[in-house]
């Protein structure tokens, strides 16, 4: 089973440690240093997949990035990665492959019938069709278009590995390992920069990596190779990436890489990330990412064993696998007589070089002609042949005058093909640099316009190697000079280009058979062919982007790295119009696919987003709490007893602090402390209130309006002394209100004296509530007189509570007696277990924020974000009282003068009473005014409101609601209906108060 | 107009397809038209069918920038769906739902419209009462929408993740059937082949400089790069670009220009039967006829007019898609891109006059425009025509910023489009 197709030497690959892996059940064997390609070159193995929608078969056509063809799963069950490159798997032993989309098996699919019928699908046929009968596209259509479409199947296990992120600073960020980015990493590192280098192999080197004959400096490219690796490796100031893309260029010098850590490796380590997600903010950046090969477009240019030629010579060079015994050769371009030349050495016979242009006069084709290669000059192909991998190809010489001659068949198992090469300008583009089109090379260059982004070597177009050596030394140098200073002065300025690389290829090659008939493929992955761009363009789609979408070329998982050129070529043809005329579609990020993982990172579960606990949660959780989240927050609902409901366990809490006592962590409230002499001035402007003859030791229920009048936020605040507030907001509000403040103290009342500080964290609260509660904190507190008269309702003092330092506020959201005790965080467990000590003889009951709901709804207290939504005014929930009509101005002012905010329709807030004093409206439940007739389904229905908050009240042993209605204050005693789909429920409008109008229980 | 069908293809084949015509011209734009409409999405495109189809306006240009379908229309994540809170949007929404049912058949170009259900995900007690609020709203207005419990939830969409393991646990769901998603770029090319099969100049390439008033302040004409055209009366539908088109007619438009940033997978078998929409830990996902997982969420913080955002927020929501669909994290991004939203301050849209006479504008769709196209041009061609709004679209008006009535959806639901 040894691979019949691996040379006896040479390559970078080591042949003593043989891997064994699979493909669709198939057992091989490959060698350390394999990619999945290679391994399966070297078996003599081409067919690897099916094309997207003509299910063709497919081998492998790159051996890069790049590839378009080789798609395969890798793995199984909870590691199952679908649509990879064969070309970038390395291989690993024991590896299980899979080949995609095709059924049966990849040898026979049944989905190969597209192709036989492939003359009704051009491009964009299924916007021309599938529309009668119209109900068949839901039933029939979509389904089977859907079931058709798609590459791999999606992992069904979720995901086993981790993911990790890092940030990363440096003076010069180099993308791209190849004899230009290192030059590039060498020349900054020896100017002092810091230099980060990164690139997408396994190995670093680029197309050296391939370079079995180049010499530089006086070395065999490999030994300069290891050499410089070394001097790099040994450098404090310098960090090397391999197997990490560079997938993303965003605003001001900040790339994201991808880097991959365990895949390569048989079995990783428990816990070790999987990838990890690179965000590097870099002072220049060098893009050294060479260039692709682009194929030529003739007819059936996609059968298994068709090749871009400098791809077969990586296989010979890099893995020693001899692609094919007998090879064709169509080039555009001299590359490819350098691909024939080395495979000739290694013992390949070369049956025919074609050269589709006139003359080829460069170094590589007289090295060719010299070994005696055949060449034929004008000279095309008309056909391939061969099911599951080529057997010969039709040519025929073409004419000064393009005729093409006539035929012959020459045998074969491998075609190579070059059209030339296109500079990866992607990440250029995505920097927002401004590219030109250069006719020698019928490629886009960069044209400046990226501050601190540079290209060098191949990818700007600069090709050989020496001279991208060079160019890399100089855009080194430069971006060293320009990110560290100092004294070089280098300048990186565009070589000539040389002649005998000259290669403009980017029509199909002329045939003699009929081109409705043939299919000469441009986007191989997504079966877009020639004769789909000029249809596009044929029926009107004029603009490349339009071309793209209508026939989906470039839009396949390679996004067109081997298409897009071809695409565009033969478009501007069409159109009849200049290349640069006819445009680039964008480049976007990713580069190469980039796993939804590893922009995730470690945020999944607990992690997703930060827990807040508060410092009693875990005696709330030894204590059976259930608890909801809220924002952040985790908050305990309630505290079930035994086998307790929450509707029971919430009556009980209930009872208790209205009878007795109950004890409340209150401490997620948002908590702001609002400090200088124009503290009351910021104050007065950012609430309703009038803040400013508050005086110390007393608080206020104050009310923020957003800009358009509504309200924003509402807590108690109590003033501590002239110049020092202590603000409450919402739980889930403290963020924004902090946000909000900042908004304006910043930007509108930078002029104002007074600082801003959230103490939320700072401070566990405690609120101890019910006509006992006095009688509790006296047992507590030393230094703080809690009498009534010492200490009325919205009072706050500071003092000691169980010798801690602590804010008491006398305040209460139940509506009964009640203190909320400040103290630092810290002490908060303490203090809590003090409370419920000195509270034990009074069965002191904790009680979680549904009671508290409950009891805020019994006394009409709103919470803002439940009864009240962005539309709501002060005076639509009956605050208009907490407005300070005198003051001049506050945020919301103005827009409460318009008309709509005083229009005698708007919704108000009112209580609701069923008829039935069991039932519980539904929170979020529509409210209408005439008792719907026939049928209550039959919509619409005019909605006067809606139910905001509706509870069963234990006190008052019936279901109570507070609800926005429309004019609702002039409706008391209304009878108003809610229909729900079992039927209408009657509720009469009452005042939102239920319980205590008068307020007794509070000044107790 | 070349009728399309299955028979059509099949007749075509034979002629390996040669006898395809552009599906809309290429014309010079002419001296003057009865109606301009500028901006070539597919609001615009659609503005000028309905105007042509149903008010008999046929000379009517509508002139694009760039190439059209190229702005939101041509970037948006495809959501369609109704389940709006006030009567106003629902109104306006379901009018644009009802006329996608039978838009494919209306303009003989399949936009694939796929009504697989669009689930919105509840995570905490204030979801539930939202979600709950417009689920009975929607209910009296005739829109369906209806409650999921979790495990519901589960069995219409199997990948969700419901385990109480999550951060925020699912709950519940809200899920309107008639939802769903459609071919963007074919919305933007059935209006625009189906408006010029009945006259009208869809000019491409052509932007507007200035716009000309005379001395009444009434609308006279506008200057383009491809020359002056009279007319008097004008339709300004340019999404992100609304501020500054109107600028040239000296008005100030209540809007805010950012960046929305969408990305795709790669293609993969089907596995996601429906929409999913997550408003709390932000992120919406359907799965595309070609097998692309299409995924979005909220807006880049900071206005700008650069077709593009930060990668903070597409990470975080990759973070919510992973945790919401644990089995698609190791799947790929494919490609993001971003696109300019105009969002008002009550997020929902303006469609309808302006002070200045002759000149109308659409815009302020923010986040959620595409599922209004279709009725977003019927009713903007309705107001263009007829020099009033229509009923749906009235409370929609530019002067409501001014006044306060306001159709605060975002206020009052926190939703996302």
């Amino acid at each position: 089973m040894s691979a019949p197709f691996r040379l006896g030497a040479g390559g970078r690959i080591d042949r003593s440690r043989k891997l064994r892996f699979w493909l669709d059940r198939k057992a091989y064997e490959g060698v350390a240093g394999d990619t999945l390609a290679s391994a399966l070159l070297a078996n003599g193995v081409h067919l690897v997949g099916r094309s997207f929608k003509y299910h063709r078969p497919r081998g492998i056509m790159a051996a890069g990035s790049d590839e378009p063809n080789a798609l395969v799963s890798v793995g199984s069950g909870s590691r199952f990665t679908p649509n990879l490159r064969a070309t970038q798997v390395e291989l690993t032993d024991g590896l299980v492959a899979q080949s995609q989309n095709r059924w049966p098996s990849l040898g026979r699919d049944f989905g190969a019938l597209n192709d036989v019928f492939s003359p009704l699908f051009p491009a964009g046929f299924y916007y021309k069709t599938f529309m009668w009968p119209k109900s068949a596209w839901k039933r029939i259509y979509e389904p089977k278009i859907r079931a058709m479409a798609g590459l791999g199947r999606a992992p069904t296990l979720p995901d086993s590995d981790t993911y990790t992120q890092r940030y990363a600073h440096c003076d010069a960020l180099i993308v791209g390992a190849g004899p230009a980015g290192i030059a590039a990493a060498l020349a900054a590192e020896a100017h002092g920069a810091r230099v980060i280098l990164c690139d997408e192999q396994a190995e670093l080197g680029g197309s050296l990596l391939a370079e079995t004959k180049a010499t530089i400096d006086g070395k065999e490219a490999s030994a300069w190779l290891s050499d410089a690796l070394s001097r790099l490796s040994h450098s404090p100031n310098v960090r090397w990436l391999s197997r990490t893309t560079a997938f993303g260029c965003f605003p001001h010098n900040m790339v994201g890489l991808a880097e991959r850590l365990t895949d390569h490796l048989p079995s990783p380590s428990e816990g070790r990330p999987r990838e990890r997600l690179w965000q590097v903010r870099a002072k220049e950046v060098v893009l050294a990412t060479g260039a692709l090969e682009r194929p030529l477009v003739f007819p059936d240019n996609d059968r298994p064993g068709i090749m871009l030629a400098d791809a077969a010579r990586q296989y010979l060079a890099r893995y020693a696998v001899k692609p094919g015994t007998r090879v064709v050769v169509v080039t555009a371009h001299d590359q490819a007589y350098r691909a024939a030349t080395e495979l000739a050495e290694a013992g390949v016979e070369i049956a025919a070089i074609l050269d589709i242009r006139q003359d080829a006069s460069g170094s590589w084709a007289e090295q060719a002609r010299g070994a005696g290669l055949h060449i034929l000059s004008s000279t095309t192909i008309c056909a391939t042949s061969g099911r599951h991998r080529v057997s010969s190809v039709e040519i025929a010489p073409v004419g000064r005058d393009g005729k093409v001659g006539p035929r012959s068949r020459l045998a074969c198992d491998l075609v190579l093909m070059c059209g030339g090469f296109t500079p990866a300008i992607h990440l250029f583009s995505q920097a927002r640099g401004k590219l030109r089109f250069e006719e020698r090379l019928n490629a886009f260059l960069p044209d400046g316009g990226a501050e601190g982004v540079r290209c060098a070597g191949a990818s700007r177009g600069i090709f050989g190697l020496d001279a991208a050596i060079a160019d890399g030394v100089a855009a080194g140098e430069a971006a060293a000079r320009d990110a560290v200073g100092g004294g070089v002065e280098a300048a990186h300025s565009p070589v000539p280009l040389p002649k005998d690389l000259d290669g403009r290829r980017l029509d199909p090659l002329p045939h003699d058979r009929s081109p409705h008939r043939v299919k000469a493929f441009v986007d191989f992955q997504n079966d877009v062919t020639a004769k789909d761009v000029k249809l596009a363009v044929r029926e009107g789609f004029r603009s490349i982007e339009h071309i793209k979408r209508y026939t989906t070329t470039g839009m396949a998982t390679d996004q067109g790295k081997t298409s897009n050129m071809n695409a565009l070529g033969i478009a501007a043809s069409a159109l009849d119009k200049p290349l640069p005329d006819v445009g680039l579609t964008t480049f976007r990020m990713p580069y190469t696919p980039v796993t939804f993982g590893t922009f995730a990172g470690v945020a999944r579960g607990e992690l997703f987003d930060p827990v807040r606990v508060t410092p009693t949660h875990d005696w709330a959780s030894a204590h059976g709490a259930v608890f909801e989240d809220v924002g952040q927050w985790k908050r305990a609902r309630y505290f079930p007893l035994k086998d307790e409901d929450m509707h029971r366990a919430v009556a009980r809490e209930c009872q208790a602090v209205r009878q007795s006592v109950g004890v409340f962590d209150a401490s997620t409230l948002g908590k702001i402390e609002i400090v200088g002499p124009d503290a009351a001035e910021f104050m007065n402007r950012i609430y309703v209130n009038p803040w400013s003859r508050l005086e110390p030791g007393r608080c206020r229920y104050g009310v923020m309006l957003r800009e358009d009048g509504s309200i924003l936020d509402d807590g108690v605040v109590g003033r501590l002394a002239a110049d020092r507030f202590h603000v409450t907001t919402t739980t889930g509000g403290a963020a924004q209100v902090l946000n909000h403040m900042e908004d304006f103290l910043q930007t509108e009342w930078s002029g104002l004296d007074c600082w801003l500080t959230s103490t939320t964290e700072q401070w566990a609260v405690i609120a101890v509530q019910g006509p006992d509660s006095r009688k509790i904190l006296e047992r507590l507190v030393d230094d703080i007189d809690l009498s009534a008269a010492a200490m009325p309702h919205m009072s706050v003092r500071e003092g000691h509570v169980c010798g801690v330092p602590a804010r008491v506020f006398r305040v209460s959201f139940t509506g009964e007696l009640g203190f909320e005790i400040n103290v630092p965080a810290d002490h908060g467990r303490a203090v809590w277990q003090a409370v419920l000590d000195a509270g034990f003889s009074r069965s002191l009951t904790p009680y979680g924020t549904e009671a508290m709901h409950v009891m805020r709804a019994e006394k009409g207290y709103i919470i803002v974000g439940q009864d009240t939504d962005g539309t709501v005014t002060a005076d639509d929930v009956g605050l208009s009282w907490a407005i300070g009509k005198t003051k001049k101005d506050f945020v919301g002012k103005r827009s409460l003068a318009r008309p709509a905010l005083s229009d005698p329709g708007r919704k108000q807030l009112v209580g609701l009473v069923t008829e039935d004093p069991e039932l519980v409206l539904e929170e979020g439940a529509q409210i209408i005014a005439e008792e719907p007739t026939a049928s209550h389904r039959s919509a619409p229905h005019k909605m006067i409101g809606h139910v905001t908050s509706s509870y069963f009240s234990a006190t008052l042993g019936r279901g109570i609601a507070l609800a926005m209605v429309a004019g609702g204050r002039r409706r008391m005693g209304e009878t108003l209906y809610v229909p729900m789909p079992e039927g209408s429920i009657k509720a009469v409008v009452t005042n939102p108060v239920f319980l205590d109008p008068e307020g007794k229980r509070l000044d107790a | 107009m070349q009728k399309f069908s299955a028979l059509a293809l099949l007749r075509h084949a034979f002629g390996g397809h040669e006898g395809w015509r552009p599906q809309w011209r290429s014309p010079e734009p002419k001296g003057t038209y009865d109606v301009v409409i500028v901006g070539g999405g597919g609001h615009g495109l659609a503005t000028a069918y309905y105007l042509a189809k149903e008010f008999g306006i046929s000379n009517v240009a509508v002139l694009e920038k760039g190439w059209i379908g190229g702005g939101n229309t041509g970037r948006n994540t495809t959501i369609i769906r109704s389940n709006y809170l006030f009567d106003e949007s629902v109104a306006l929404y379901d009018h644009a739902v009802k006329l996608w049912e039978a838009l494919s058949q209306a303009l003989n170009y399949n936009v694939m419209f796929s009504q697989r259900g669009v689930i919105m995900l509840a995570h905490n007690v204030h979801d539930q009462q939202s979600l709950k609020r417009h689920i009975h709203a929607n209910r009296l207005n005739g829109v369906d929408n209806e409650w999921l419990t979790a495990s519901d939830a589960k069995a219409f969409c199997p990948p969700l993740n419901i385990e109480n393991s999550m951060r925020y646990p699912v709950i519940g769901a809200a899920l309107q059937r008639r939802g769903g998603v459609a071919r963007h770029d074919a919305v933007a090319w059935g209006y625009a082949r189906a408006a010029d099969a009945l006259g009208v100049d869809i000019v491409e390439n052509c932007a507007v400089t200035a716009i000309r008033r005379g001395v009444n302040g009434a609308l006279e004409g506008i200057e383009t790069t491809r020359g002056t055209i009279e007319t008097r009366k004008v339709g300004v539908v340019t999404a992100g670009n609304t501020s500054t088109v109107m600028a040239m007619a000296d008005l100030r438009m209540p809007l805010e220009s950012y960046p929305l940033q969408a990305l795709v997978s790669e293609p993969v078998k089907p596995i996601f039967p429906c929409v999913v929409m997550s408003n709390t830990i932000h992120a919406y996902i359907s799965q595309s006829d070609k097998g692309e997982l299409v995924i979005g969420a909220g807006t880049d913080a900071y206005v700008s007019y650069t077709q593009r955002g930060g990668l903070h927020v597409p990470m975080h929501t990759l973070e919510a898609i992973c945790e919401l669909f644990p089995i698609f994290r190791r799947l790929r991004m494919l490609r993001n891109w971003g696109g300019i939203v105009d969002v008002t301050p009550d997020r929902s849209p303006i469609i309808g006059k302006t002070p200045v006479p002759g000149l109308y504008v659409n815009c302020g769709w923010g986040t959620g425009g595409f599922k209004a196209t279709p009725g977003s041009g019927h009713l903007f061609a309705w107001t263009l025509a007829k020099d009033e709004p229509h009923p749906i679209n009235a409370p929609f008006r530019l002067d409501r910023f001014r006044d306060g009535y306001l159709i605060d959806e975002a206020a009052a639901a926190a939703v996302a489009h």
